[in-house]
């Protein structure tokens, strides 16, 4: 079959669109998993940190920390992993603060998002990109 | 086999391109310190070795890693390479086989392991050969506890190997390359500096010509292993020096060896060498 | 019970009245995530530590809820207070049904 230029310009670009409709699906997951732990209701910014590196040494391993004043639980999601949900911190009468570190698996590069319920039954939101990269000959 | 002249062109430009990579946030090696648990300070930079002319300082593979690793080798309990130790801990006190002995039944605590991590590999005069840490290790369980070997690669093996390197932390590697060790480390060095494979490259080609330069996203390393078994993010579990090896060979598209053949016994002695003055870290957290 | 799973917790020995500490927890858990597949194509099924919870004395510190995404060898660190001397129990749940625990105990001055 003969393909002219154009055809394959425009096939090319359905390959595209087509390659990227997966990330488009975990993104639908993670709005799920944001909307569970919220109910729905509205974020504000601010009064949580949330600590990752930019650039993931490993994506199997990634160092990740978050923290609340006042807050009654905080959610991990990794937006762009094919399960979003990371974990969820619920802090009890003998938290010492409202924060925690833990390890991370990150399926590529992605937003990781936390969200901190506080105690007056509000949320607050933080997000930062995490790159992850493909070794050079690490194996 | 012949090769035509434009396929070793793109062969060298391909090479050429893949190590001087993406020399990003240049390659500084930082100038943090170790110092473990806020106790133990780690020699992780030194001059190198006289018989060493590729290298002015050697370095640490600590130093080529994000900070965010490094963060996790600082703390004992923030590395996760001590979960292997303390299984180490564990079999070192269990007695078994016919024998009923413990490694503690004859090597009492395992504190008396303080400095041989040091030295190994090294010429066994019994045995006429070099023997690593892994042979006494098996030698030990095949003639005294009379007990099945460990495979050499295997989980139990490297962890005994990590906590026996714990007791030597700190203190600097110091293996003899002279006498009955001088064909072995010969044997060593040529490999180090031999080409192989289909992407023709040598230990040297990365990490003595190209180290600190990046190859793809991974940081290139000196490849020291002194901080051997390491902790690696990338398998979330303690690998060994053969181990090691083996991989860093097949990934240069080149047929690799045995754990525990005379190849790499001979590339141990030589790398190690490479690294002699710097600390012995293990277990090590790299990526 | 998944074999092998051992605890590694670190506490400090004493502490002052109403101080906060650092608690790190490690065990050892491959964590299997449920992403991946076997030689043949099949998905190999999810076994986690899906619950970590701290206390002390009784009362709660912590509670995490844990999913196929945490690394393996689960790794947690958080802040305490520490009303009086007592126990510190840290505890996790397996999928398949095991429970892990630990204990340190506090001298408070």
């Amino acid at each position: 079959m003969n393909f002219t230029r154009r055809d394959a310009l425009v096939i090319g670009a359905g390959a595209v669109t087509a390659a990227m409709l997966p990330i488009k699906a975990f993104a639908s997951l993670a709005d799920d998993a944001e909307a569970a732990f919220t109910g729905g209701a509205a974020t504000s910014d601010g009064g949580i940190e949330l600590t990752a590196p930019e650039i993931a040494e490993n994506g199997n391993t990634v160092p990740v920390g978050v923290s609340a004043p006042g807050a009654v639980s905080i959610i991990i999601i990794a937006a762009g992993n094919p399960n979003p949900d990371v974990c969820t911190f619920n802090f009890g009468p003998l938290a010492g603060s409202q924060s925690a570190s833990t390890r991370m698996r990150l399926s590529g590069t992605q937003d990781v998002v936390a969200i901190a319920k506080m105690a007056d039954g509000s949320f607050v939101r933080a997000a930062s990109t995490v790159k992850v990269t493909i070794g050079g000959c690490g194996g | 086999m012949k090769i035509s002249n434009l396929h070793r062109f793109v062969q060298i430009a391909v090479t050429a391109s893949v190590v001087s990579g993406v020399a990003s946030i240049a390659n500084a090696q930082d100038n943090d310190s170790l110092v473990l648990n806020g106790e133990i300070e780690m020699v992780t930079r030194t001059a190198a070795p006289a018989y060493i002319d590729g290298l002015d300082e050697v370095i640490s593979g600590w130093h080529f890693r994000s900070d965010e690793t490094q963060a996790l080798q600082m703390d004992d309990f923030d590395n996760s390479g001590m979960l292997g130790v303390d299984a180490g801990q564990e079999a070192w006190d269990t007695v078994q086989g016919p024998e009923q002995k413990s490694c503690a039944s004859c090597h009492g605590d395992v504190s008396s392991m303080e400095g041989v991590r040091t030295v190994m590999p090294k010429y066994n005069e019994e045995a006429a050969d070099l023997w690593t840490l892994e042979d006494y290790i098996n030698n030990c369980r095949t003639e005294r506890q009379n007990v099945e070997a460990w495979g050499y690669t295997s989980g139990p093996m490297t962890n005994m190997a990590a906590l026996i390197a714990v007791q030597s932390r700190g203190m600097p590697m110091n293996v003899a390359i002279d006498g009955p060790a001088a064909p072995f480390w010969e044997q060593g060095r040529e490999m180090y500096y031999t080409r192989t494979g289909v992407l023709e490259l040598s230990c040297a080609s990365c990490h003595e010509q190209s180290a600190g330069l990046h190859i793809r996203a991974d940081h290139l390393s000196q490849g020291q292993i002194n901080g051997f078994p390491a902790y690696r993010l990338k398998n979330a579990k303690l690998n060994g020096i053969h181990a090691r090896f083996k991989g860093c060979v097949r990934d240069t598209k080149a047929e690799t060896y045995k754990p525990g053949g005379p190849e790499f016994h001979a590339l141990e002695l030589y790398v190690a060498s490479r690294g002699n003055g710097l600390s012995v870290e293990g277990p090590s957290v790299r990526n | 019970m998944a074999s092998g799973v051992k605890p590694r917790v670190k506490v400090p020995k004493t502490a002052a009245a109403g101080e906060v500490i650092t608690i790190k927890t490690l065990i050892s858990h491959k964590m299997e995530s449920g992403q991946r597949k076997d030689s043949d194509g099949n998905i190999i099924p999810q076994s986690i530590i899906n619950t970590f919870t701290c206390d002390f004395n009784g009362q709660n510190v912590i509670n995490v809820e844990l999913h196929g995404a945490i690394s393996t060898n689960p790794y947690f660190q958080f802040e305490a207070t520490v009303p009086e001397s007592g126990e510190f129990t840290f505890t996790w749940q397996d999928d398949d049904g095991s429970t892990y625990t630990d204990s340190k105990s506090i001298a408070v001055s």
